[in-house]
């Protein structure tokens, strides 16, 4: 693993962007790694985007931006058109839907189309497809191990959604295991 | 204690209450608002004082008034907000009354944008109010630094019985960080014996910013320069990275700086030698380390999200005796590492022209100095 991995969670406010993003650096935080979390800020549209930047490190962080970033979760369509491209090659691409049909994929990167409104629904809350999303990302770049983000819920998790715990631990668990294993696929 | 993760404007808020600030009188402006909004819940829930004033002139004055009283205060704002706090700053530094301002500054000038920006520098050290003074600058590059400097604020306030501003950008307003938080100190009970009290039992004592001759004006003026020469010659303070070896010394601080460190990273990774001095304190200014530097450094290279302020003060420390370039972005624009990167190794490779062929490291990927390089201070 690099000894810096930087992901961008980007999809609609409400679509838990940011949350899965503070899960992330939750997670690295609770690992012992340096972590830092910037959230956009600023006059948003309803129907627009929202995003953060997450950074996981072996060492101290210098920039909490980052042009190009390692990995990256859209959650809806103008965030894969945004960020899908900026993914540096050797990256990870989670695309969390059935949206942006037309995109071209890269070749450079690792892109993952993840159903995870489906597999959100079929555990009975469609809020759950940025966890899904988490998971898938976890299989895919190894930053962090699955039972991280597991403890990152349950210390984290906002006291109103503390009942949702096993469904949000299972929702991770299904997204990772989406994700074929690289060494077997190639 | 462990480590948790903090908001950068709840982490400074924390801090405050933490160092024993009894009184917070403020007014809301994004990036700065969580810090006034912890305060509204976390103030009353241990017995202190929170007041959201009518505007940013109001809030000050309350400040004024509270630290005559001798109280440990402080309000906080955001660049257009401190703006109109500068009539008032000018009477608490003419007082001799301690005060703490935190300022997370945005993009300006007039309202601006609410994206991160180090445009108030001037403002802040060189002061925008009226009159011969500087607060105490203090500058913080990550949300464990601004807990580390809020406590810090109080107590160099309280020592010099001086203004000092705490100069977050939004980025670090708005950005979480593990950070650890020091234990509650208890609130001060005793009051300094120049505070405004009731005076029973004792003469009076009179705070006033007013002095009517100018024999009186003027000696209070050389008593205020006396202060602010023991400040800078007591109160400096700066962080150093790979500074021993290096040819280009880049000069950044607050987001800025960490954003360089990570472009000299990548420099230091290509075996370029660049360091980078990171002041902590903007007044006082780190001058006397810079002029060190001048004597080992060929060139530095201040980068800044402004459009160039701390470089004045850089270049009036190296005098010349070193080229003195500047990077920087404005209008709540912040620079990538990748685009620093690029003007550190145009600059170094102009101080150290590579070898023609063979033992460099990346010989394919080393350019070739097109720019004549850093021959004059600009």
């Amino acid at each position: 693993m690099n000894k810096q991995t930087e992901i961008i969670v980007s999809g609609f406010g409400g679509q838990g962007a940011l949350f899965a993003g503070q899960l992330l650096a939750y997670a690295g935080m609770d690992e012992g790694k340096h972590v830092t979390w910037i959230p956009s800020y600023g006059p948003e549209i309803r129907g627009g985007t929202a995003h953060c930047i997450t950074i996981i490190s072996d060492e101290e962080i210098g920039s909490p931006f980052v042009r190009r970033p390692a990995a990256a979760i859209v959650l809806n369509q103008p965030s894969l058109e945004k960020y899908g491209p900026l993914v540096r090659p050797g990256g990870v691409l989670i695309i969390g839907g059935a949206f942006g049909e037309e995109h071209v994929s890269r070749s450079d990167i690792r892109e993952i189309r993840v159903p995870a409104q489906e597999i959100a629904n079929a555990l009975g809350n469609t809020r759950l497809a940025n966890v899904v999303c988490l998971g898938a990302l976890l299989a895919a770049t190894k930053v962090l191990p699955l039972e991280a983000l597991e403890r990152a819920l349950a210390n984290h998790l906002p006291e109103r959604h503390r009942h949702l715990l096993p469904a949000n631990k299972e929702a991770l668990r299904r997204g990772a295991i989406f994700v074929p294993d690289q060494e077997l696929a190639a | 204690m462990t480590k948790q993760l903090w908001k950068g404007n709840e982490a400074v808020a924390e801090a405050a209450i933490r160092a024993g600030c009894e009184a917070y009188f403020g007014y809301p402006i994004t990036p700065q608002t969580e810090l006034l909004e912890y305060m509204s819940w976390r103030m009353p829930q241990v017995g202190r004082v929170f007041l959201q004033a009518e505007s940013e002139v109001g809030a000050i004055n309350m400040v004024y008034g509270a630290a005559c009283a001798g109280r440990r205060v402080m309000s906080s704002s955001s660049s257009p907000g401190v703006s109109l706090m500068m009539e008032g700053l000018s009477y608490i530094a003419a007082s001799d009354v301690p005060a703490v301002l935190v300022n997370v500054m945005r993009g300006g000038p007039g309202l601006g944008n609410i994206h991160p920006a180090q445009s108030d520098y001037f403002q802040a050290v060189k002061f925008g109010g009226h009159g011969d003074y500087h607060p105490i600058v203090l500058a913080p590059a990550s949300v464990q630094e601004a807990i580390e400097l809020t406590a810090l604020s109080f107590d160099l306030a309280e020592k010099y019985r001086h203004v000092v501003i705490e100069v977050l950008d939004g980025s670090i307003g708005q950005m979480m960080e593990p950070a650890e938080m020091p234990e509650m100190q208890p609130v001060r009970l005793e009051r300094p014996a120049w505070a405004l009290t009731g005076a029973t039992e004792r003469p009076k004592n009179v705070i006033s910013s007013i002095r009517i001759d100018s024999e009186g004006l003027e000696a209070h003026n050389l008593h205020l320069q006396d202060k602010l020469a023991h400040i800078r010659g007591c109160e400096v303070r700066y962080k150093e990275y790979w500074l021993d070896d290096a040819d280009l010394v880049l000069v950044a601080y607050g987001t800025a700086g960490r954003i360089a460190l990570s472009a000299i990273r990548q420099a230091r990774a290509e075996g370029l030698r660049v360091g980078l001095l990171r002041p902590v304190t903007l007044y006082p200014f780190p001058t006397e380390r810079l002029a060190r530097l001048a004597k080992q450094a060929q060139a530095f290279l201040v980068v800044e999200m402004s459009a160039g302020q701390m470089l004045e003060d850089v270049r009036l420390a190296v005098e010349g005796r070193a080229p003195v370039r500047f990077y920087g972005r404005m209008g709540g624009a912040v620079p990538m590492p990748d685009e620093i990167f690029e003007v550190v190794r145009g600059l170094c490779y102009a101080l150290r022209p590579p070898k023609p062929s063979g033992n460099g490291h990346h010989p394919a990927r080393r350019p070739q100095p097109e720019d004549p390089g850093p021959q004059g201070a600009d």
